[in-house]
């Protein structure tokens, strides 16, 4: 009950400071949290990445096999993309089967990964019909304080833009290979605190949020997925001035993936 | 040649009697404890050991879910050690499996062997263990990174619990197999010990071993829990200490 009690007040209280133009953390609308990332976190992956947004940390782990492709995409390979919310990184997830937020993380994730053909499938065709590479995207988020989407997609890119293809191992090639990305998919999210809409929500901003957008766009000025998220409501004109802010947060943060530290 | 499934068997043990990674038959792979790195956690540590690396949360003394395992008397442990699916070579499919939930058992039951779980009646201490990359040895790695977890949520025990395994590997008692030996080792014996008491609270073995050799196995094991344990006194009194207050000199 007085949990209860506590989390109102902590709400109301950062609503109050966005009425402001300030946040609980002392970050202004437009600012993201810090962002590191530490490719090849990893030595049993064949790629990976622990990305650390502020408290919140999402570990990625790319795994590369041979499988069949799909009877309706002979001559592609398979990605998929899965976030683990484990109930080790928040008092809030408990185990069992994946909860409606984990797999919301999961698919808006491997959406646009998906939808910016960041890795060009057909290349991962080894034999048409009858061989090609399976790509598992695996994220663990470690660590929950807020905007898992973001955490998880930069761990994922992250990931994949420096991994290994093992053809040796899998006895398709003579000498493994770097895996080839083609474009770099940035997530940002939103969220609306009364009229004030801010970049990169804290866990306490989500649970005060009314209303959650998150736009994925990639390096070539495209617009590649979006979710709208939490009980709320955006304008259009919201979304315009949603979208112009994530091409400018996303340019950033490819560089620091591509860079692979700050 | 480095293929799938290569079964040729390395040399496990040189003329000098070093082991594949060089170590010597009683040595410990590098170990290095982290206490405290989840904010969101009651209690957490972080174990790379060797090449394993390990993430330990703990929750509670909070409510119990699901709510029939309420116990009026004590609180429950509830452990959970799962494996991410990039930790191992062949990539494991996400989720607990049996392998998984035995650990989960015999782990949490350690543990409840040295919580004071009666001064917390009615609710639930919930140890998670995440194997982020695995090298053999990752439940001594994980009890050994909820153990530091668990004081570090402040949890009331007898003692730390450091653990570790002891093998066989070409015909020799060897400290704390790494994934070679393990694989190709003739035993493997895990254990965790109450260093207090001097008694393993886990224990699990599975290979072969005469009288002799457990006996051996046994008292090398209790000698590297020793060695451990200092570790995570460590790790802990480096995350607790509070550096000595600077002077007004300058």
């Amino acid at each position: 009950m007085s949990e209860e009690v506590a989390a109102e007040i902590l709400q109301t209280h950062i609503l109050d400071l966005a009425a402001e133009g300030r946040r609980l953390d002392g970050r202004g609308p437009d600012e993201y949290r810090p962002v590191t990332v530490e490719p090849g976190f990893v030595v049993t992956a064949d790629g990976s990445a622990l990305v650390r947004l502020g408290e919140t940390i999402a570990l990625a782990g790319i795994k590369l096999e041979i499988g069949k492709p799909f009877p309706d995409t002979p001559n592609a390979g398979v990605l998929t993309t899965n976030a683990e919310l484990i109930p080790l990184s928040s008092p809030t997830f408990e185990p069992g089967p994946p909860q409606p937020g984990a797999i919301e993380v999961s698919r808006v994730v491997d959406r646009a990964v998906r939808a910016a053909e960041m890795v060009d499938l057909t290349k991962l065709c080894v034999t048409p019909g009858e061989k090609s590479w399976i790509c598992y995207v695996d994220v663990h988020v470690l660590g929950h304080d807020g905007n898992l989407i973001d955490a998880a997609l930069l761990a994922a890119v992250t990931a994949l833009s420096h991994s290994t293809v093992p053809a040796k191992r899998f006895e398709v090639g003579e000498a493994d290979y770097p895996l080839e990305v083609q474009h770099v998919p940035i997530e940002c999210t939103f969220v609306r605190l009364g009229e004030s809409i801010v970049v990169d929500p804290t866990f306490d901003e989500e649970h005060a949020a009314q209303g959650r957008l998150t736009v994925a766009t990639d390096e070539g000025g495209r617009i590649v997925a979006m979710q709208k998220g939490l009980v709320g409501a955006f304008s259009p004109e919201d979304v315009k001035a949603v979208v112009r802010r994530a091409f400018v947060h996303g340019d950033r943060l490819r560089t620091i993936v591509r860079g692979g530290s700050r | 040649m480095g293929s799938v499934g290569a079964k040729e068997v390395p040399v496990l043990l040189n003329a000098d009697g070093l082991r594949i990674d060089g170590r010597r038959l009683d040595e410990l792979r590098p170990l290095r404890i982290q206490a405290g790195p989840l904010r969101q956690a009651d209690g957490s540590a972080f174990v790379e050991w060797g090449q394993n690396k390990v993430m330990a949360a703990v929750y509670g003394p909070r409510e119990v879910h699901p709510r029939h395992l309420q116990q009026s008397t004590k609180a429950v442990i509830q452990c959970r050690y799962n494996m991410a699916a990039f930790s191992v070579d062949e990539r494991k499919r996400p989720g607990l499996d049996r392998r998984s939930q035995e650990i989960s058992k015999v782990i949490g039951e350690a543990f409840e062997s040295v919580v004071f779980a009666e001064e917390f009646p009615r609710t639930s201490i919930d140890v998670y263990i995440e194997v982020l990359q695995a090298n053999a040895g990752t439940r001594c790695a994980g009890l050994v990174a909820a153990s530091v977890a668990l004081a570090d949520a402040g949890i009331p025990m007898v003692d730390l619990l450091p653990a570790v395994a002891v093998g066989k590997v070409a015909g020799a008692i060897a400290l704390d197999l790494k994934k070679e030996e393990d694989n190709f080792g003739e035993a493997d014996l895990p254990m965790a010990l109450v260093p207090q008491s001097g008694r393993l609270v886990l224990l699990q073995m599975e290979g072969h071993m005469t009288e002799p050799e457990l006996d051996q196995a046994l008292e090398l094991g209790v000698r590297g829990c020793r060695a451990i344990y200092e570790k995570m006194k460590g790790a802990l009194r480096e995350r607790y200490s509070i550096a000595p207050i600077a002077t007004e000199a300058a």
